[in-house]
C-alpha cells in the first residue's frame, strides 16, 4: 500500500544521487524539514477537526452520556451498539435508506449516461448543452429542496397544475407515505444526474476515434460497437462516479430535512436523518454516537471500495 | 493540417458508398436524438426557470391556479424584500448573505494557505506512506456531516465556539483542506520538477525555487481550486444549521431555509432569495468549467 504515487515521487531521489554527495545530503535534510513544515499544519487541522471528534464520538458511544442531562457519563460498553443493531426502528430506516440510495443512484446513472451518450454524438453545441445540463448540480441542496417543495405542493404547485391541465388527477407528492419517498428520489435524481453525465461524458470523449473507425470498416453493428468499445472503456470511470454518488446519497441529510423532514410518519427518514433525531431531538448523545460510528464504518467500507477503483483507474 | 484535410476528404466518399436508405435512417435517428436531448434539457432546466419566474411574479400570480407560465406582471418587490427590512434598514437575510461571504471567503483562504504547500510537498518529496496519508486525507472528507457534527457540537460548547463565525470557519476549512490538497496535487504534478532543480542549480534554495518559479505557474490552478472551495462553503447547510442560531451569525442557507418555518410561506421571497443565493455560484461554476470533472470528484478524477 505504501508504494509511492506514480511519476513525480522519485524525482528528488534521482536528482540527489546525480549531485555531489555532501551538498546532496544537506539538501535532502532540508527537503525533509520542508516537507514536514508544509504538510503538518494541514494534517494537524484534520486531526483536530476530523479525527479527534470521531475518537470522542467513539468514546461517547460506549457511554450513556446525554448532552442535556449533563453529569458524568457511565460506561455501558456495547449496550448502545446492541440496542441499535437490534432495533426494529433502525432496520426500517436502513431499508428506507437502501431503497433511496439504490433507486436514486440507479436512476441517475441510467439518465446521466444516456444524456452523456446523446451529447457525445453531437458535433455542434456540445459545450452549451453540457453547461445547461450542469446547472442543477451546482445549486445548494437548500435551494433545490425548497424549490421542489414549492413545485410539488399539492394545492398550488406547478407539477399538479400541469397534471390538472393534462386532465390527470392531483397527487399529494410530499404528504403520502409512498409518493414522498418517490419524490425524494426524483428530486435527488434531478440534482445529481448532471454529475454522472459530466463524468460519463469525460469518459466517452476519451474513447479514441480510430476504434470506431476500425469497427465500422469491419461493419460491426451499432450495438456491438457500444457493447465492445464504448462500455468497456467508459465503465471504470462510470463506476467511480456511481460509488461517489452512493456515498453522497448514503450521508445525505439536507434534502430530507428540507423536503419532507422525514415525514409523513417516518416514510422518508433515512439513517442520517434518524441520527439527527436521536442526537438533537432525543438528546441521547451516547446512542447517537454509536449510531454515527456504525454509519462511519459503512462510509469507510464504501470509501475503501471507491479508492481502490480510483487507484486501478490511475494505474491503467 | 494537410493530413486532417486528406482524412476528411477520404472519409467523404466512403460514407457515400453506404445505401441511401441507411443514410435516411441515420438522419431520422439524428433528429430523434436532438428531440430527445431538447426534451431532457427542458425538463432539467424547467425548475430553474420556474424559480426565476416566481421571483419576479406578484404574490397573486405566484399562487394562481392553474399556474401562470406567461402574461404575469413583472415586479422586483421580492428582491427588494431580500435586502431591505420592512421597517427600513437591513433585512436579516442580507445580514446572512454578508455572513456567508465572510465565512466562505475566510475558510477558503485558510484552506488554500494550508492546502497548497501541503500539496506541493506531497507532489515533490518522498514522504513516508504517502499513498496512505493521501487516502486518509480524502476519507476525512467523506465522513457524514450529521455524525461529525455531534462531537463537534460538544467540543464547540466546551470552548465557546457555538453560534460563532470562527467555529464555522474552522470546520469549513477542515472540510476544504482535503479537497485543496487532492486538487492542487494534480496541478503541481503537471509542473515539471526540473524547473525547481534548474533554479536550485542557479543558487536558489528549494523554498525560493517554489516561491519564485513554481507558485506563479500554479496560480490558475489555485484560483480554480479556491473557487470550488468557495462554492462548497457557500452551499454548506448541515454544520451551519446545527452550530449557529442567531441572525447575526447565521449564514444564508439556514436563513433561507428558515423562511418556510411559519404557517404561511412567502414563496416569492423564497424564490428571490434563492436566485440571489444561487447566481454567484453559477457564475463561479462557469468560470471553472474546464476543471469541473476534477472539482466535483474532490480532485480524484482528472481528465
Amino acid at each position: 500500500m505504501s508504494d509511492p504515487v506514480p511519476l513525480t515521487t522519485d524525482h528528488p531521489g534521482q536528482v540527489a544521487s546525480a549531485t555531489p554527495p555532501a551538498p546532496g545530503r544537506s539538501r535532502h535534510l532540508s527537503d525533509r524539514w520542508l516537507a514536514v513544515a508544509f504538510i503538518s499544519p494541514a494534517l494537524l487541522l484534520l486531526l483536530a477537526m476530523s479525527v479527534f471528534p470521531l475518537l470522542w464520538a467513539l468514546y461517547l458511544s460506549f457511554t450513556d452520556y446525554s448532552a442535556t442531562r449533563g453529569g458524568p457519563a457511565h460506561f455501558i460498553w456495547f449496550g448502545n451498539y446492541t440496542a441499535i443493531l437490534a432495533s426494529a426502528q433502525v432496520h426500517l430506516r436502513a431499508l428506507t435508506t437502501l431503497i433511496y440510495v439504490v433507486g436514486a443512484v440507479a436512476l441517475q446513472t441510467a439518465l446521466g449516461f444516456s444524456i452523456a451518450y446523446l451529447i457525445s454524438r453531437r458535433t455542434h453545441g456540445r459545450g452549451l448543452l453540457t453547461t445547461l445540463f450542469l446547472v442543477p448540480m451546482m445549486l445548494s441542496p437548500v435551494v433545490v429542496g425548497l424549490f421542489w417543495r414549492f413545485m410539488l405542493d399539492a394545492q398550488f404547485g406547478v407539477i399538479n397544475s400541469m397534471l390538472g391541465s393534462l386532465g390527470l388527477g392531483q397527487v399529494e407528492w410530499l404528504t403520502r407515505q409512498r409518493t414522498a419517498l418517490i419524490s425524494l428520489i426524483v428530486v435527488d435524481t434531478w440534482q445529481w444526474t448532471p454529475f454522472i453525465m459530466l463524468i460519463a461524458l469525460a469518459g466517452l470523449t476519451a474513447v479514441p476515434k480510430y476504434l470506431y473507425e476500425a469497427a465500422s470498416i469491419d461493419r460491426a453493428s451499432e450495438w456491438f460497437r457500444f457493447r465492445t468499445i464504448t462500455l468497456p472503456l467508459v465503465w471504470p470511470l462510470l463506476l467511480i462516479a456511481v460509488l461517489f454518488r452512493a456515498i453522497e446519497a448514503f450521508r445525505l441529510f439536507d434534502l430530507v430535512y428540507i423536503l419532507t423532514s422525514g415525514g409523513p410518519g417516518v416514510s422518508t427518514e433515512t439513517l442520517s436523518f434518524h441520527v439527527y433525531k436521536v442526537a438533537f431531538l432525543g438528546f441521547n448523545t451516547g446512542t447517537a454516537s454509536a449510531y454515527g460510528i456504525l454509519m462511519v464504518l459503512v462510509v469507510i467500507v464504501l470509501t475503501q471500495l471507491y479508492l481502490r477503483y480510483l487507484n486501478k483507474l490511475k494505474e491503467d | 493540417m494537410a493530413v486532417s484535410v486528406d482524412e476528411a476528404v477520404s472519409t467523404g466518399p466512403a460514407r457515400d458508398h453506404t445505401p441511401s436508405a441507411r443514410r435516411l435512417g441515420g438522419r431520422g435517428r439524428s433528429v430523434l436524438e436532438v428531440a430527445l436531448l431538447t426534451v431532457l434539457a427542458v425538463v432539467m432546466l424547467f425548475p430553474v426557470l420556474w424559480m426565476i419566474e416566481t421571483s419576479i411574479k406578484e404574490n397573486r400570480d405566484v399562487y394562481a391556479i392553474p399556474a401562470k407560465f406567461f402574461g404575469f406582471k413583472v415586479t422586483l418587490d421580492h428582491f427588494k424584500d431580500v435586502f431591505a427590512a420592512s421597517g427600513g434598514g437591513r433585512s436579516a437575510l442580507s445580514v446572512s448573505f454578508l455572513n456567508s461571504i465572510v465565512v466562505a471567503g475566510v475558510s477558503t483562504a485558510l484552506a488554500t494557505v494550508l492546502g497548497v504547500p501541503a500539496a506541493w510537498a506531497y507532489s515533490r518529496f518522498s514522504v513516508k506512506a504517502k499513498k496512505d496519508q493521501l487516502f486518509f486525507i480524502l476519507s476525512t472528507r467523506f465522513m457524514p456531516p450529521v455524525v461529525v457534527v455531534i462531537p463537534i457540537f460538544l467540543m464547540y460548547r466546551q470552548v465557546g465556539l457555538i453560534d460563532n463565525k470562527l467555529g464555522l470557519i474552522l470546520i469549513y476549512t477542515a472540510f476544504n483542506v482535503p479537497f485543496t490538497i487532492w486538487m492542487m496535487k494534480g496541478f503541481v504534478d503537471e509542473v515539471p520538477a526540473e524547473y525547481e532543480d534548474a533554479a536550485m542549480l542557479d543558487g536558489y534554495t528549494r523554498l525560493q525555487a517554489f516561491w519564485k518559479f513554481t507558485l506563479p505557474l500554479l496560480l490558475p490552478g489555485i484560483a480554480a481550486t479556491a473557487v470550488f472551495a468557495l462554492i462548497f462553503s457557500w452551499n454548506e447547510f448541515v454544520f451551519a444549521i446545527f452550530l449557529t442560531s442567531s441572525d447575526s451569525v447565521r449564514t444564508a442557507p439556514p436563513a433561507i431555509a428558515g423562511l418556510i418555518g411559519g404557517t404561511t410561506v412567502d414563496w416569492g421571497l423564497v424564490a428571490a432569495a434563492s436566485v440571489v443565493f444561487a447566481l454567484p455560484v453559477l457564475v463561479f461554476a462557469y468560470l471553472v468549467r474546464k476543471h469541473l470533472v476534477a472539482g466535483v470528484t474532490l480532485g480524484a478524477v482528472r481528465r
